[in-house]
């Protein structure tokens, strides 16, 4: 079996990011860059279906030049290979252009699962799984929760707002899961040591069959939310649940 | 200078889903020539009344049981482009919701426009332009439409009121379904509901939610006592939505509901991002956690430093909760 993990490199999500007030665009400097945590659940599924079933995983990213490193995590988790696609006329690209980068990186090479997570920790859009699966012509199985695979077909248990569904897929398709789906393992000195000799593509939009839209939105203003101010903050010395109830009355509520 | 705004009207398992009603109100406040609602699924032609008094002119339906058994992207994007090919909407309001997602997705790759994400609000004046909201709601940012249209934005649950209307009855358009065999290679095959007893997380005056602070996922039993006797309901962090405490349905924040009670009670829970993008609209808030430097605490009205379980056991002692449910909390320590 192929599978393309997509992965992205972000600023480190316990560093709050920032939009520049001038260029309205993500804020680098000084942030560290890490593999999006959200994505070592993808990773982690593809390694244990190509395990189980055979083939491998391949992944497959849209950043900056830096975004090596989140590349070579995944190799080090086991990956096979990885593409990372890297041009000056991406920077700040919306989710339906990440979502044809990547689309037209990945049709680059054999795939039967495309694998994501449902959305990256940076940007939330939570619309590039379903885009890339609407441009690769084949249903996207989102919001996983469990996963497995008999060979043909993929029994995936996913999320909704109010309760869970069970959907069979076949393959191809684009999987996308979310931090509840299994525990991602850790690179291993093998793994960190071998992914220095994995193969690593460096494509530039030139390289990839894909036509940038025209610009069809621009952002006109970015603000601070209003923050809410916070109140008292007291140990509790045994009247912690009083002050509750204090509370509780002032709001009516009991 | 808009003529024509859709909402896309999303059902749940046959009823419709609260965003549709919400959309739909804010849709009919854009000054548009017309509003129109597309409705998928059986059950599509019982929920157009509803759909109607809140704004839609016309009802888009089809009751093809298709919509329900296949995964919603792939049948209700096509279908939407094809009405979009013939009707030429300005603007389409999708719900933030796992469903709306997947097909405004898809919809937008299937017409070559893009969607604004996580949208909190709309106006149109000289031009349209949504607000919506990035890095867990830290900071807000406005984006102006231009060029091809349909416009489309996904809107965070409930950041509109729904209001009725009292508009006439709409016309209601049966849609062709044309499912293409290819969406038939993934299908539902089994549903659950996960809801609760008691009102429902959304509409809770009162919400009791609980993290990882609680230390151990019996400690939940706790917060649903005390939410029975506020006659609230229970939340959760993702963090114990992901170790699998407690289901999805429960989780608040950023991927999860969007919930503004009259008071929220947070009870072990360190205050993500992630997380308080989900309630900071609340009214009240009391916040209940052992380390003195979680960020919960710079929103909190009232903020205890402390064993969540513990102050949630005598808290429902203090309310005269039943000696049964009075069994002490679960410590990890």
């Amino acid at each position: 079996m192929d599978i393309a993990v997509c992965v992205k490199q972000i600023p480190d999500p316990n560093t709050p990011g920032e939009l520049d007030p001038t260029t309205h665009r993500l804020r680098r400097e000084g942030v560290d860059a890490v593999l999006d945590p959200g994505d070592e659940f993808g990773i982690e599924a593809g390694l244990a279906l190509a395990e189980a079933h055979g083939g491998e995983v391949r992944v497959v990213s849209m950043g900056p030049e830096r975004s090596v490193e989140a590349i070579r995590k995944a190799l080090a988790m086991g990956a096979a290979g990885g593409v990372l696609v890297a041009d000056p006329a991406l920077v700040g690209a919306d989710a339906l252009t990440t979502a044809r980068v990547l689309a037209a990186a990945i049709r680059r090479g054999p795939f039967d699962l495309v694998i994501t997570s449902t959305e990256s920790t940076d940007g939330y859009t939570g619309v590039v799984p379903q885009a890339i699966a609407e441009l690769l012509g084949i249903p996207a199985v989102t919001f996983a929760r469990s996963v497995s695979f008999d060979g043909s077909t993929l029994t995936v248990r996913r999320q909704t707002e109010n309760g869970t569904e069970t959907v069979e897929a076949g393959l191809p398709c684009v999987l996308s899961v979310t931090a509840g789906v299994n525990a991602p393992r850790y690179p291993s000195l093998r793994g960190i040591m071998a992914a220095r000799s994995k193969p690593l593509d460096r494509l530039s939009l030139n390289d990839l069959d894909v036509q940038l839209g025209e610009v069809d939105q621009e952002i006109v203003r970015v603000e601070p939310a209003p923050q809410r101010k916070g109140g008292e903050v007291v140990a509790d010395d045994g009247t912690g649940a009083q002050r509750i109830l204090e509370l509780l009355r002032q709001a009516k509520v009991i | 200078m808009l003529t024509a705004v859709w909402v896309y009207a999303e059902l749940d398992q046959g009823g419709l889903a609260p965003s549709a009603l919400e959309l739909l109100t804010k849709a009919r406040s854009l000054g548009a020539g017309s509003v129109a609602a597309v409705c998928l699924g059986p059950g599509s032609a019982e929920a157009a009344g509803d759909l109607g008094r809140h704004g839609a002119g016309t009802v888009y339906a089809s009751g093809d049981p298709a919509f329900a058994e296949l995964l919603p992207g792939g049948p209700a994007a096509d279908t939407v482009a094809a009405l979009v090919a013939e009707h030429h909407p300005d603007l389409i309001l999708f719900p933030g919701s796992c469903g709306g997602r997947d097909v405004a997705g898809r919809v937008s790759a299937k017409l070559g426009v893009p969607v604004i994400a996580n949208a909190l609000d709309i106006e149109a004046a000289e031009a349209v332009t949504v607000t919506s909201s990035v890095f867990g709601a830290t900071q807000l940012v406005r984006t102006e439409f231009r060029g091809r249209r349909p416009w489309l934005a996904l809107f965070r649950p409930r950041s509109f009121a729904a209001e009725p209307a009292g508009g006439a009855a709409p016309q209601v358009v049966e849609v062709p379904a044309s499912i293409d065999p290819r969406h038939r290679a993934a299908r539902i095959v089994e549903r659950s509901r996960e809801v609760a007893a008691g009102p429902g997380l959304e509409e809770a005056q009162v919400v009791v939610s609980g993290g990882r602070g609680l230390q151990d996922p019996r400690n939940f039993d706790l917060l649903r006592q005390l939410a029975e006797l506020l006659h609230g309901a229970v939340g959760a962090s993702r963090a114990v939505v992901d170790a699998g405490w407690v289901p999805y349905a429960l989780q608040v924040g950023q991927t999860g509901k969007t919930v503004k009670p009259n008071v929220y009670i947070a009870c072990g829970i360190s205050g993500a991002m992630q997380h308080t993008v989900g309630m900071k609209g609340s009214r009240h808030i009391v916040a209940i956690n052992r380390d003195p430097q979680a960020p919960i605490f710079k929103l909190a009205d009232l903020g205890i430093v402390g064993d969540a379980a513990e102050v949630v056991s005598r808290l429902i002692a203090e309310l005269g909760g039943a000696p049964g449910a009075g069994q002490p909390p679960h410590g990890a320590a």
